[in-house]
C-alpha cells in the first residue's frame, strides 16, 4: 500500500527527503501528483498536457514556453499546436539531468503575453484560492499548480512579471533571476532582452534549490554568465545588518489596494524586528517611465521574435494561393489578439522614422532605470514593495481592457528592465486572497534575496494551502 | 554633352569556415538538401545564435587588408523581412556598428592609382537557397511551387560596400579582380562567382562629366562573372545616357543582367519601400575585438595585390603585372625569373601556357619552367606544350623535352614555306598590299604542316624574306 503523500503541503525539499529516506519511490511520488492533477486540474486547468516521463528525483512542471524534446510545446498559442520540439531547452535538459521527471506542461498566456492566462489559446487557468479569479500570468499555470499541490515545484518565465506576479496572486514563492543567470536556449522567445526562466515553489529554500539546478552559463546562450558565487540554501532567521530600502514610488503607486499596502507594511515592520535596517529611497523615473518603456521594448523585440511563425517549417499552416497569402492567413488564424496587438505596436516602434522616438528613446530610458536602481542598491542591500498592486482579480474583469491588464505589472516591470533579480514571497492575505512581497536585489544577488526571503518567511509562518482546502 | 558613370559595388563573400555563422552545422556544397541543418538555422522556437569566432577574425582580417578601421565595439543587428529563405523572419546582420569601416583599395591604372573607398565590411548570415519549380523563368513569378534548401542558410557572409568611386566598367572589373585575389590569398573564401561564393551587385548612375551631383542610381544583380559585371555596367550606362538625352529620367530600380542577350530586365517591381526595422540583436552581446587580436591579424597580412602590381610593373608593364598578380601567378613568375629566365617571356608563358594548361601555379616547378622558357624557340611546339602540361607533376624534369629540337633547317623548311604561299595567293596579295598582320596566318599554316615541329622564329624570317 502506497504511503499517503499530502501534495498540498509537501515541499520539494520534503519530497526529496522522503525519496532519500526511501519512504516513497519516485514512481509513487509521481503518482501522487498525477492523482492530484486528476482530482483538481479539471477545475483549475493548470496543465495543457501531462507527460509520462521518468526521473528518480522530485518531479517538476514546466511552463509551456520551455521546449521539451518529444513533448508538444505550444507557448499557449494555436500557431504552435502540434509542434513537438526535437530538442530540450537547456533548462529542461538541466532539470532532467538532475533527475527531475516531467509532470507536464503548464498553461500560459499566448507567448507569455499577459497577466492572467486569459490570453492562452487553450482557455484560462484558475486561482486555487478562488476559481472565479485569475492565477495571474503569464505563468499562471505553473503558479497555480504549485499552490494546488499539482506539482512540488515548477519553472516559469518572466519578461515583465510573469513569474513574480502569478506567485503573488497564488500565494507562493517565485524568483525572476538576474538577466543572464539562466539560459534562454530553447525557451520560446517573447522579448529576448527581458526573458528569464525562474523557479516557482512553496518555500524560498525550494526556489533556491531549483535555481541552483538551472542557473549558470550556457554556451548555447551568449547572454548567460557564470554565477559569481555558488547558490546557498538559506538558513537562519536574523536580518541583522541587512539594509532594506523602501522605494516610495513602488510602495505608494496609484492603484495599490489598501489591503495589499497594509500587508506589505506589516511585513516591513517584521523585517525591522528581525534586525533589518529599514529606510526609504526613491526610484522616480523607474516607476513613471518603466511601463511605457517596457511596452515599447518588449513588443519591438516580440514583433521580430514572432516573425518565424510563418507556417513554412513547423506548426500550423493555412492554405493560400501564394507564399504571401499562406503566411498572412497562417498568422491571422494562428495568433491571438494580444500577440497581434504587440506585433503591431512593436513593428510601429521599430519603423523607419519612428525608431529614434520610440525604440531608441526607450533604450535610453532603460539605461536611466538601470542607473537609478544601481544607485538605490548602493544604499540598500535589497529593495522591497508589493509584487502586484492588487490581489487576484476576477476572470474577465480586465480581459477587455489591455491597459488595466498591463497595470498588473506596474511594480514588477522596473527591476525587470534593470535586469535585476526579484523574489516574490507570500506576506499575508487581503480580502482572503494572497498578497505578494517583492524583494529586489543587486545583479547576481540571489543569495541575498534567498536569505532575506527565508527569514521573513520563517517569521511570517504563512500557510500556503488555500483556505478552502485546509 | 558628355557623361561620366558613377559606380559603387556591393560584394558578398561566403567565408569558408568549417561551421555556419551562428550554429555548428557544417558549411559546404553538395550535401543532400536540408541535411546540414539544426534548430538554430531552421529557426525553431527558442533556438539562439552563437557567434562563430573564426568568421569574426576573418572579417577583421579582410577589413585590415582593405585598409579599414576595425571597430572597438561592433554590434550585430536584426534585419527584419518575411521571405521563406529567411527562417527567423530576420537576418542577423550588422547595421550602424559594423566590424570594419572607412577603408580604401588602390587600383593601379596607367594614370596612377585609382582609389576605391570601402564604406564598410560587415558580417552577416546567408539566406537559404530557393528553387522555383514550374514556370519558364526559374523565378518565383509563374512558378508552380518553390523548394527551400536550408543547407546554405546561415553561411557566414561578408558584405563589402564601396563608395561610388568607380568611374568605368573596366575599373570595376579591375577592382573586383584585386579584391577577389586579396580574399583568396587571405584563405578565407574561394570567392568564385560561378559557385556563388562571391556575388556582386553594382549601383550605377551617370552624370554630366565634371559635375559633382549624384543622380538616381539603379542596381544590377545576378551577374555571374567579372566580365558580365563589366558588360552589365556598360549596358546600364548606355541605357541611362540614352534615357537622359531623350529627356527621360532614370527611376530607382533593380535589374537583372542577362549575359546571353546582353539585356537588362527589371528584377522585381517593389510595391513599397523596404523597411527592415533594424535593431540590435538582443540574443547576442556586442563584440569588442581586443587590440592584441587586431595587431596579430595585421601582422599576418601578406603584401597586398595592389602593391605587388606596382612592384612588378617596374619590371614588366602594368598589364602583365596585373594579369600575374590577379591570377595568383606572380610568385611563380618571381621564382622563375630568379631561376634565370627572361622576364617578359616568362610572364607570357605563365599567363598563356601555364594558365591554358589549367595548372595550379603553386605546384609548378619554377626551375623547370625557367628552363622551358629559355628553350622555347628551339623546342618543337608539341614537346614544349607537353612539357608545360606536366610542370605541376611531382618530380617533373624538363630534360627529355629539352633534348628535342624544332625544325630549324632552312633547307628543309623552304619547300614547305613555298608550298603554303602558293596555296594562298589571295593572302599573299593582301600581305604585299600592307596587311602585314597576315604573317601570323602563314606561320600558323607552316606549323600545321609540320605538326608543330618547326621553329617559329626561323619560319617567320623565311616568310618575311619570301614575301618581300
Amino acid at each position: 500500500m502506497a504511503p499517503v503523500v499530502d501534495t498540498l503541503r509537501l515541499t520539494a525539499e520534503g519530497a526529496k527527503d522522503l525519496l532519500e529516506r526511501g519512504e516513497v519511490t519516485a514512481t509513487e511520488l509521481r503518482a501522487a501528483y498525477l492523482d492530484a492533477i486528476a482530482e483538481r486540474d479539471g477545475e483549475l486547468h493548470c496543465f495543457l498536457r501531462t507527460t509520462d516521463s521518468g526521473g528518480d528525483g522530485v518531479p517538476i512542471a514546466l511552463k509551456d514556453v520551455i521546449s521539451t524534446k518529444g513533448v508538444e510545446t505550444t507557448a499557449g498559442s494555436r500557431i504552435l499546436a502540434g509542434y513537438v520540439p526535437v530538442f530540450d531547452a537547456t533548462v529542461a535538459a538541466r532539470v532532467k539531468a538532475a533527475g527531475l521527471g516531467l509532470l507536464g506542461k503548464t498553461n500560459t498566456d499566448e507567448f507569455a503575453m499577459g497577466s492572467s492566462t486569459e490570453n492562452s489559446a487553450y482557455g484560462p487557468s484558475r486561482n486555487p484560492w478562488d476559481p472565479s479569479r485569475v492565477p495571474g500570468g503569464s505563468g499562471g499555470g505553473s503558479a497555480a499548480a504549485v499552490t494546488a499541490g499539482l506539482a512540488p515545484w515548477a519553472l516559469g518565465s518572466d519578461t515583465g512579471g510573469s513569474i513574480k506576479q502569478p506567485s503573488a496572486l497564488c500565494g507562493n514563492v517565485g524568483l525572476r533571476p538576474t538577466y543572464g543567470s539562466v539560459s534562454r536556449y530553447g525557451v520560446v522567445a517573447f522579448a529576448s532582452s527581458l526573458d528569464q526562466v525562474g523557479p516557482v515553489a512553496k518555500t524560498v529554500r525550494d526556489v533556491a534549490l531549483l535555481y541552483s539546478i538551472i542557473a549558470g552559463r550556457d554556451p548555447l546562450d551568449s547572454t548567460t554568465a557564470e554565477l559569481p558565487e555558488a547558490v546557498r540554501l538559506p538558513e537562519g532567521d536574523s536580518l541583522a545588518g541587512i539594509r532594506v530600502g523602501v522605494p516610495t514610488e513602488l510602495n505608494e503607486a496609484e492603484g495599490i489596494e489598501p489591503g495589499v499596502k497594509a500587508a506589505v507594511a506589516r511585513t516591513i515592520e517584521l523585517a525591522e524586528e528581525l534586525g533589518a535596517e529599514v529606510g526609504e529611497c526613491s526610484l522616480p523615473r523607474s516607476v513613471r517611465y518603466g511601463m511605457p518603456c517596457y511596452y515599447l521594448i518588449a513588443p519591438a523585440e516580440a514583433s521580430s521574435n514572432l516573425a518565424r511563425y510563418d507556417g513554412v517549417r513547423y506548426g500550423r499552416r493555412a492554405d493560400g494561393a501564394s507564399y504571401q497569402e499562406m503566411v498572412d492567413q497562417t498568422r491571422d488564424e494562428g495568433l491571438g489578439p494580444e500577440p497581434k496587438r504587440r506585433i503591431m505596436l512593436g513593428t510601429y516602434a521599430l519603423s523607419s522614422g519612428y525608431y529614434d522616438a520610440y525604440y531608441g528613446q526607450a533604450q535610453k530610458v532603460r539605461t536611466l532605470i538601470i542607473e537609478e536602481h544601481r544607485e538605490a542598491l548602493e544604499q540598500f542591500d535589497v529593495l522591497v514593495s508589493p509584487t502586484s498592486p492588487t490581489v487576484a482579480f476576477e476572470i474577465g474583469e480586465r480581459a477587455a481592457d489591455p491597459l488595466a491588464m498591463y497595470a498588473s505589472d506596474l511594480l514588477t516591470i522596473p527591476s525587470c528592465l534593470a535586469g535585476l533579480p526579484g523574489l516574490s514571497i507570500p506576506c499575508g492575505l487581503s480580502e482572503g486572497l494572497p498578497v505578494g512581497l517583492q524583494l529586489i536585489g543587486p545583479q547576481f544577488g540571489e543569495n541575498l534575496l534567498f536569505r532575506v526571503g527565508h527569514a521573513v518567511e520563517q517569521a511570517l509562518e504563512y500557510e500556503t494551502v488555500p483556505e478552502r482546502w485546509r | 554633352m558628355s557623361w561620366e558613370p558613377v559606380i559603387g559595388l556591393e560584394v558578398h563573400v561566403h567565408l569558408k569556415t568549417r561551421t555556419k555563422m551562428f550554429c555548428r552545422c557544417p558549411v559546404g556544397f553538395g550535401a543532400a538538401a536540408n541535411t546540414q541543418t539544426c534548430p538554430v538555422c531552421l529557426a525553431f522556437p527558442g533556438a539562439l545564435p552563437v557567434v562563430n569566432r573564426i568568421a569574426v577574425e576573418w572579417t577583421l582580417k579582410l577589413g585590415l587588408a582593405l585598409g579599414c578601421e576595425v571597430a572597438e565595439h561592433a554590434v550585430f543587428s536584426r534585419k527584419n523581412y518575411f521571405y521563406f529563405d529567411n527562417p527567423k523572419g530576420y537576418q542577423i546582420s550588422q547595421y550602424d556598428l559594423p566590424f570594419c569601416t572607412n577603408g580604401k583599395v588602390l587600383v593601379p591604372t596607367a594614370d596612377g592609382d585609382s582609389v576605391v573607398g570601402i564604406v564598410r565590411a560587415h558580417l552577416e548570415e546567408d539566406a537559404a537557397k530557393t528553387v522555383h519549380i514550374g514556370g519558364r523563368t526559374g523565378r518565383i513569378r509563374g512558378a508552380d511551387y518553390s523548394l527551400v534548401d536550408f543547407n546554405r542558410g546561415g553561411t557566414p557572409l561578408v558584405e563589402i560596400v564601396t563608395a561610388p568611386d568607380i568611374g568605368s566598367a573596366e575599373e570595376a572589373k579591375r577592382f573586383l579582380q584585386i579584391l577577389r585575389q586579396t580574399i583568396t590569398e587571405l584563405g578565407i573564401s574561394d570567392a568564385e562567382m560561378e559557385k556563388g561564393t562571391l556575388r556582386v551587385d553594382a549601383n550605377v548612375s551617370v552624370r554630366p562629366t565634371g559635375s559633382k551631383e549624384l543622380r538616381t542610381r539603379t542596381e544590377l544583380k545576378n551577374m555571374n562573372s567579372f566580365t558580365f559585371v563589366a558588360r552589365g555596367i556598360d549596358a546600364e550606362i548606355a541605357r541611362q545616357i540614352a534615357l537622359w538625352e531623350s529627356g527621360g529620367t532614370v527611376r530607382q530600380e533593380t535589374y537583372d543582367f542577362d549575359a546571353t542577350t546582353g539585356t537588362l530586365t527589371p528584377h522585381r517591381a517593389k510595391e513599397e519601400a523596404d523597411d527592415y526595422r533594424y535593431f540590435p540583436e538582443p540574443d547576442l552581446v556586442p563584440v569588442e575585438p581586443p587590440a592584441e587580436l587586431v595587431e596579430r591579424l595585421r601582422s599576418e597580412l601578406p603584401e597586398l595585390p595592389s602593391a605587388r602590381i606596382r612592384r612588378l610593373e617596374a619590371e614588366l608593364d602594368l598589364e602583365r603585372a596585373t594579369v600575374l598578380v590577379t591570377g595568383g601567378l606572380d610568385r611563380l613568375w618571381c621564382d622563375a625569373v630568379a631561376a634565370g629566365t627572361e622576364k617578359i617571356a616568362a610572364a607570357n608563358v605563365i599567363a598563356n601556357n601555364v594558365v591554358g594548361a589549367g595548372l595550379d601555379a603553386a605546384a609548378v616547378s619554377a626551375k623547370e619552367l625557367a628552363r622551358l622558357v629559355e628553350a622555347r624557340e628551339r623546342l618543337p611546339r608539341a614537346a614544349f606544350d607537353e612539357a608545360i602540361s606536366k610542370l605541376a607533376e611531382p618530380g617533373f624534369s624538363a630534360d627529355p623535352y629539352l633534348a628535342q629540337e624544332a625544325l630549324s633547317d632552312e633547307n628543309e623548311l623552304e619547300p614547305i614555306v613555298a608550298r603554303i604561299l602558293e596555296a594562298n595567293p589571295g593572302q599573299v596579295e593582301a600581305y604585299r598590299n600592307g596587311k602585314e598582320g597576315l604573317l601570323g596566318f602563314f606561320v600558323g599554316q607552316v606549323m600545321k604542316e609540320t605538326q608543330g615541329n618547326a621553329n617559329p622564329r626561323v619560319v617567320s624570317e623565311l616568310l618575311r624574306a619570301k614575301l618581300k
